[in-house]
């Protein structure tokens, strides 16, 4: 076995009274991807921010190549060789390519020289690795992907031989995510340690060496990643066994609950982002819009939930039209029995500075059981809450809590439980499990399977192949603000993968 | 020939009153552009004055004058440092209450020092910067148009406004060629990468507001020890938020703050030099109006003219490292 780039042994770290790390011991071969996965919260990015001296463990040694090192501010783990891709880009929004990455590694105190140098050595880079991008480029104007390829090139130019990604590809369409695939590849070939931290298990599966698992603060498994598999992780990763393909009975569709006619939406800049869409949800059935992200998924459930109004077109629930080309009022729509479940919970979702009894009501808040009089009846809110709280398995379990203190699941099993628990008739989800934990993604999972057996009609948008296949009875996919095909549940995922690249259209064009 | 004597007149009006606006601004830029708002440019300024015209006033010096300037104001910005970058206060709070504090104890310690109702003796001789006249200006002054350009606009200023004209392109330069300057703009952007490539958030912001009491100081010394021949009370009147004003107004650009300075110091010049006159067509406008006309102006240019001015995305906002 090839030396090791890092060994951590004997690693804790607490945080008052939570032991965030506990014991860990890792050992990191050269030249090798390694990965490492846990829930939220199980301890992985704190170890890694040891790691790379945002926080000093209380105990334990690191040692990079063999030798001991103190790793006290990021200085020094730059020193050390190590660099990191944060979940968070910390890159400055309107600088070029160029200065982000010569900030703190500009040598000396005059720029002159050493503007020179750092576009020879980003030109080198670029060549070695196949990291293109334009040095002269502004941060803000460059797509996702490519603001991630200048954190590597960040870390690479600082002479990083360990490169740690945090959520990579979080952020990314799959076929960026490929790209940073390739891109590591090339990387480890150069003979670099690469650590990256998921907790998507596919991702371990397709690009890793090793693996480690972490849960509650300790690391309970390494792995080949060859002779292991996606069960025996997510096993390890929650501490029970997982369903990764939720049960459910043949749906049973009824009425049409909710009808979408020649809908068409712009966007703020005026380009047609849904175009003359027309499909129809029926009760007890759930239809899920497959797509690449960006393609009108997210104006499409923003205009039938009456939130952005669209140029043309009919909505009609329930036998009733829904007004989406003027004046729909998401209120008025709620009261129709229209709940909507929106694709971002921090913008949209939720107040996060609000006190958890205080979100589970956000939007029906004005009806009569709760209030008393013209004020908030604060004691039935509060009943209200912990009464959801039990049903969603929502923790901790404290309604006073504020929000942001929660995690990202159980943030979003806030809002299922606020919309679930009206009771409506037609419930429109966007990217339910974004963010959110293996543990919390069955338990939502089953919620929605729960409501559609129901009788709801529930309508699905989510970028997660995954997560469309195994709850859709009917699945649509969008391409470019079209509906470009329709399948079963059943539909295979290179199938759904094609119509999402939109190369059917292409070739029934020509 | 008339026109071209009133004109320079008024230009030369408009440089005098435009230097510490200059100072001021060139000085909030510094400290804004780090991420540091900065509503106290006003009390360091007055504090920078009194300081400049009693040290002057003992010594003789305007050096000393200009150096105790610099030193208070430098103290005060330090202040507004240790409460807003170790301490993560509010910055407003942290900058008004600066403002406060320098505008009564500027009296109180004039009036226990000096006994001229808050006053500092007036300046003479050495204890003020006096205007120089630059090489060859008397001998060009006969040259048609560019001579009296050359003698009455350019030579004939102190020292400190040919200081504060030459910090623009100082500024420009430490901003946008070197390490300190692109450090800087990127802590007032986005703090977490500075920190996390490695660099000292906090020292950086020390270093901005440090820069930002030395030109507001200087801006002081020179309305009390240059300008004027000594302290009054309130002597800054407000020059510390139109500063502010000129530095939203040009975008925290050093060039723009140039421009938009003398914009306002113009339109304080042609007011101060037109008051009670009558205009045709329009008759006689009141001096209060005349006098309001730079404020008006302010709040047209920055309701609706200058388009969206996009702050330092991290101003006013402490750092706090995440997770």
């Amino acid at each position: 076995m090839a030396e090791a780039a890092i060994e951590l042994i004997g690693i804790d770290k607490s945080f008052g009274l939570v032991r965030a790390n506990r014991n860990i011991h890792l050992e990191v071969p050269r030249g090798t991807i390694h990965g490492i996965i846990g829930e939220n919260g199980a301890g992985k990015s704190t170890l890694m921010s040891i790691l790379y001296g945002f926080y000093q463990a209380d105990s334990g040694e690191i040692r990079i190549n063999g030798q001991p090192v103190k790793i006290d501010t990021p200085n020094d783990a730059i020193a050390a060789g190590i660099g990191m891709v944060h979940q968070h880009f910390m890159l400055v929004q309107n600088f070029t390519v160029l200065e982000n990455v010569m900030l703190g590694a500009e040598g000396a105190p005059l720029l002159y020289g050493s503007i020179s140098d750092a576009r020879a050595e980003l030109k080198r880079l670029e060549k070695d690795y196949g990291l293109e991008v334009d040095p002269d480029a502004v941060i803000e104007e460059l797509a996702v992907g490519f603001q991630q390829r200048v954190e590597i090139l960040k870390a690479l130019y600082r002479g990083a031989d360990i490169l740690i990604l945090d959520e990579p590809t979080g952020v990314l369409t799959p076929s960026e995510a490929d790209h940073l695939f390739r891109i590591l590849e090339q990387l480890k070939d150069e003979g670099k340690t690469v650590i990256l931290i998921t907790h998507k298990l596919r991702e371990i599966m397709a690009i890793t060496d090793n693996v480690s698992v972490m849960r509650q603060g300790e690391m309970v498994a390494t792995r080949k990643t060859s002779e292991t598999s996606v069960e025996e992780l997510a096993e390890l990763m929650v501490g029970r066994r997982v369903l990764l393909r939720v049960e459910k009975d043949e749906a049973d569709p009824g009425d049409v609950k909710l009808s979408v006619r020649n809908l068409t939406v712009k966007d703020s800049r005026g380009v047609t982002m849904v175009d003359d869409v027309s499909f129809d949800v029926r009760a007890g059935e759930i239809v899920g819009i497959a797509g690449v992200a960006g393609n009108g998924q997210s104006e499409l459930l923003e205009a039938i939930a009456g939130i952005r109004a669209a140029v043309s077109g009919d909505v009609i629930m329930d036998g009733k039209p829904i007004d989406v080309t003027g004046a729909a009022d998401p209120s008025d729509l709620r009261e129709r029995g229209l709940a909507h479940v929106p694709e971002d919970r921090h913008y949209t979702g939720l107040v996060l500075p609000f006190e958890e009894n205080e979100n589970s009501i956000l939007g029906y808040h004005y009806h009569a059981r709760y209030l008393n009089g013209p004020f908030l009846n604060l004691d039935a809110i509060r009943d209200d809450a912990k009464d959801k709280i039990e049903k969603f398995d929502i923790r901790p379990a404290d309604c006073r809590l504020r929000t942001a203190n929660f995690s990202g699941g159980n943030q979003q099993k806030i809002v299922l439980a606020r919309e679930m628990e009206q009771d409506p008739g037609v419930l429109i989800v966007g990217q339910p499990t974004r963010g959110v934990d293996v543990g919390a993604i069955e338990f939502i999972h089953k919620r929605l399977i729960e409501m559609r057996d129901k009788g709801k009609a529930v309508l699905l948008v989510s970028v997660e192949l995954d997560e469309i296949r195994s709850l859709s009875d009917r699945i649509l996919v969008m391409f470019d603000g079209r509906i470009v095909g329709e399948r079963d549940g059943e539909a295979t995922e290179g199938e759904l993968g094609l119509l999402m690249a939109g190369v059917e259209q292409r070739e029934a064009a020509e | 020939m008339e026109f071209l004597g009133v004109l320079l007149q008024l230009l030369d009006a408009t440089i005098r009153v435009s230097v510490p606006l200059l100072l001021a601004a060139l000085a909030g830029l510094y400290s804004e552009r780090s991420g540091v708002f900065d509503i106290g440019l006003e009390g360091k300024m007055l504090a920078g004055a009194f300081a400049g015209a009693s040290a002057a006033a003992v010594t003789g010096s305007a050096w000393l004058g200009l150096m105790a300037a610099i030193a208070i104001s430098v103290f005060f910005a330090l202040v507004h440092g240790f409460a807003s970058i170790t301490h993560r206060g509010n910055q407003i709070v942290s900058g008004v209450a600066i403002n406060f504090i320098a505008a009564g104890s500027t009296i109180i310690l004039g009036q226990a020092w000096f006994r001229q109702g808050g006053r500092t003796p007036s300046l003479t001789g050495d204890a003020r910067f006096q205007s120089i006249t630059l090489p060859g200006a008397d001998a060009v002054s006969g040259v048609p148009i560019l001579g009296p350009i050359y003698s009455d606009l350019i030579s004939g200023h102190s020292l400190l406004v040919y200081a504060a004209f030459a910090m623009v392109p100082i500024t420009w330069w430490v901003l946008f060629r070197t390490r300190f300057g692109l450090r800087l703009r990127a802590v007032g952007e986005n703090p977490a990468a500075v920190d996390t490539a490695g660099i000292s958030v906090a020292w950086l912001r020390y270093r901005a507001v440090i820069c930002t009491g030395v030109l507001t100081g200087a801006a002081g010394a020179y309305l009390a020890v240059a300008q004027n021949a000594g302290f009054v009370k309130d002597m800054t009147a407000g020059k510390g938020f139109i500063a502010l004003a000129a530095l939203i107004f040009a975008k925290w650009r050093p060039v723009p703050v140039m421009f938009a300075c003398l914009l306002f110091g113009f339109l304080d010049a042609f007011a101060i030099r037109y008051q009670g006159l009558a205009f045709p067509g329009i008759g006689r406008v009141p001096v209060q109006l005349m006098q309001a006309l730079p404020y008006i102006l302010t709040v047209i240019l920055l309701a609706g003219f200058i388009g969206k001015a996009i702050p330092p995305r991290a101003g006013g906002v402490p750092y706090v490292k995440e997770r």
